[in-house]
């Protein structure tokens, strides 16, 4: 069964010392082989800093966009796992060894495999 | 099974309908979980089972080994009904389906039962449920309470109640929350899961957090079930000493705890002849037997804080400063502002309440519990000490304007008009 693990933090990399990030990335580069290795990767990327994002919404057949992310909280998403693993305890113990987890928090939610969800995306 | 007993006849269907919800029909459920796969068909399992039992034993007689009995009868009443529906379902789930059914079980040892049984609880307490629905999940599925005692329980609906159980047993479908006993690296973390769930079934059922009756009497018992439960599937796990002990220490005071008014009657108050002997005893040696173990945690602790209370022959002959220094090591270990507040009840028996005071203010300058009555009932008590009688009184006000609880409401406005006179 398929999780995303969305990372949030506070900061993400873009606002960390040079010397910090760089020793984060090394932590992701040697988390990601491992999941890799061990058959549970399925995909991931980072994320750029939520400064960059805008929100969209349609209204009334209109767009309308705000800047920034839509939620506004302290923590920010920074990046995310897609994980193949056997269930969620096994998909805890695995987002609990992303290294952002370590300093903000991981939410882990199962992605949906219904038949009438994999129709629509065409994922079967 | 040892809850069967071999008096054929009439009593049977007694017997039968008792067992449904009592241990031995827990036990078969937790099986059945495991064994179908899912909570409502297990549910559904069981009462075919229970059904089927009333119908065949008092004619054929009680099997050699009910348990299995019944495990296979409902075994086969849900094989039999996917059977009947699979002409509605997709061929996929029930291929899935088949595979969980075709586990066989006649060959399990005892051990692997009650594995069963353990494999429940750490479902129903597993952490990604919310805490309102573990304790609901809980009650239902392990003690084997109705909706409807859970509601009454917890004075609220039944129906919100049943849409906690509901959304409970749906996530464990949809988030895949596998029916098992974690790994051992795992195992502190989870079973301190478990335990805050014991603990705040036992805390609803012994203070009450709000609503007419102070003492909840079922609740309570369930905690202190479910705590001895837990102690026999995982012996020798010094937390669940710990949790049971604190438990039984803090139950013996029941009966002195509350007047025949039914008011509220303060620790250093109470007729300690009332405390219950048989459970010190019991709390005390479990307590004992935890500190023999390497690690000692945050229930054990507060055991032992409760074992020197329930020891001491009155409220000035308590070993105050034992009770501090183990505050402090609970506090070194986990800190908590609600810990820190019990310290400071503990520092104003040994040097005064101008002692406790200070430490109060302290805890409010740092914006801890402020919307904590016990908090401003200490404040009030220490202020009314010292002859206060102005600071005491608002303090009190405070604490009436925060709590919840309507014995505990009594007791405030008891302290306030005997200020006010």
């Amino acid at each position: 069964m398929k999780y995303i693990c969305l990372i949030c933090a506070e900061k993400v990399m873009e606002q960390m010392a040079k010397a910090d990030a760089d020793a984060h990335y090394e932590e992701y580069r040697k988390f990601t082989d491992d999941i890799r290795r061990s058959g549970h990767y399925v995909v991931c990327n980072r994320l750029l800093p939520a400064a960059e994002a805008i929100t969209v919404r349609v209204r009334q057949g209109n767009i309308a966009t705000t800047d920034g992310p839509f939620a506004e909280t302290k923590e920010q998403f920074g990046g995310y796992y897609v994980i193949d693993v056997r269930d969620f305890n096994e998909a805890i113990q695995i987002a609990a060894r992303i290294p952002g987890a370590a300093h903000g928090c991981v939410e882990v939610r199962p992605i949906a495999e219904d038949e009438q969800t994999l129709d629509v995306l065409g994922l079967r | 099974m040892a809850n069967f007993t071999d008096k054929p006849g009439q009593d049977l269907q007694a017997q039968l309908g008792a067992l449904y919800r009592n241990e031995a029909g827990r036990r078969v459920l937790a099986t059945l979980i495991r064994l179908l796969g899912d909570f409502d068909r297990a549910e559904e399992a069981l009462h075919d089972a229970f059904k089927a039992a009333l119908e065949q034993w008092p004619k054929e007689g009680m099997p050699a080994n009910p348990r299995a009995w019944l495990i296979s009868a409902g075994r086969f009443k849900a094989i039999d009904k996917l059977r009947r529906d699979s002409r509605f379902d997709t061929l996929d789930e029930i291929n899935e389906t088949n595979e969980a059914l075709i586990t066989q079980f006649e060959d399990e040892g005892d051990e692997y039962f009650e594995d069963d049984r353990l494999r429940l609880i750490f479902t129903c307490c597993h952490p990604s449920l919310p805490p309102d629905a573990q304790i609901a999940l809980t009650l239902r599925e392990i003690c084997g309470l109705t909706t409807e005692e859970i509601a009454r329980a917890f004075l609220i609906s039944p129906t919100s109640v049943a849409q906690r159980i509901v959304r409970a047993k749906a996530k464990i479908r949809a988030a895949r929350i596998p029916y098992e006993v974690p790994e051992p690296q795992q195992l502190p973390e989870r079973l301190d899961s478990v335990l805050k769930v014991v603990y705040l079934v036992f805390n609803e059922g012994y203070l009450a957090t709000s609503g007419p009756e102070l003492i909840r009497h079922d609740l309570s018992v369930e905690a202190l079930r479910l705590g001895r439960l837990l102690l026999e599937l995982l012996p020798g796990e010094p937390e669940i000493m710990g949790l049971l002990a604190l438990m039984l220490l803090q139950d013996s005071r029941r009966d002195a705890r509350i007047s025949a008014h039914g008011d509220l009657i303060l620790l250093e108050e109470q007729d300690r002849a009332l405390w219950d002997k048989e459970k010190i005893g019991e709390g005390t040696k479990l307590v004992n037997a935890a500190l023999t173990l390497p690690s000692v945690g945050v229930y054990t602790l507060q055991a032992v804080i409760a074992a020197n209370h329930a020891m001491a022959a009155s409220s000035e002959a308590t070993d105050w400063l034992e009770i501090i220094r183990l505050y402090d090591l609970l506090l070194r270990i986990f800190p908590s502002p609600v810990i820190e507040l019990n310290r400071a009840a503990a520092i104003a028996m040994r040097d005064g309440p101008q002692a406790g005071l200070e430490l109060i203010d302290r805890l409010l300058g740092q914006g801890q519990l402020r919307d904590y009555h016990y908090l401003y009932a200490a404040k009030a008590d220490f202020h009314r000490r010292l002859g206060e009688t102005h600071e005491a009184i608002a303090a009190y006000r405070q604490a009436q304007r925060l709590v919840r609880q309507e014995t505990e409401r009594r007791f405030l406005e008891r302290r306030l008009t005997e200020l006010k006179k």
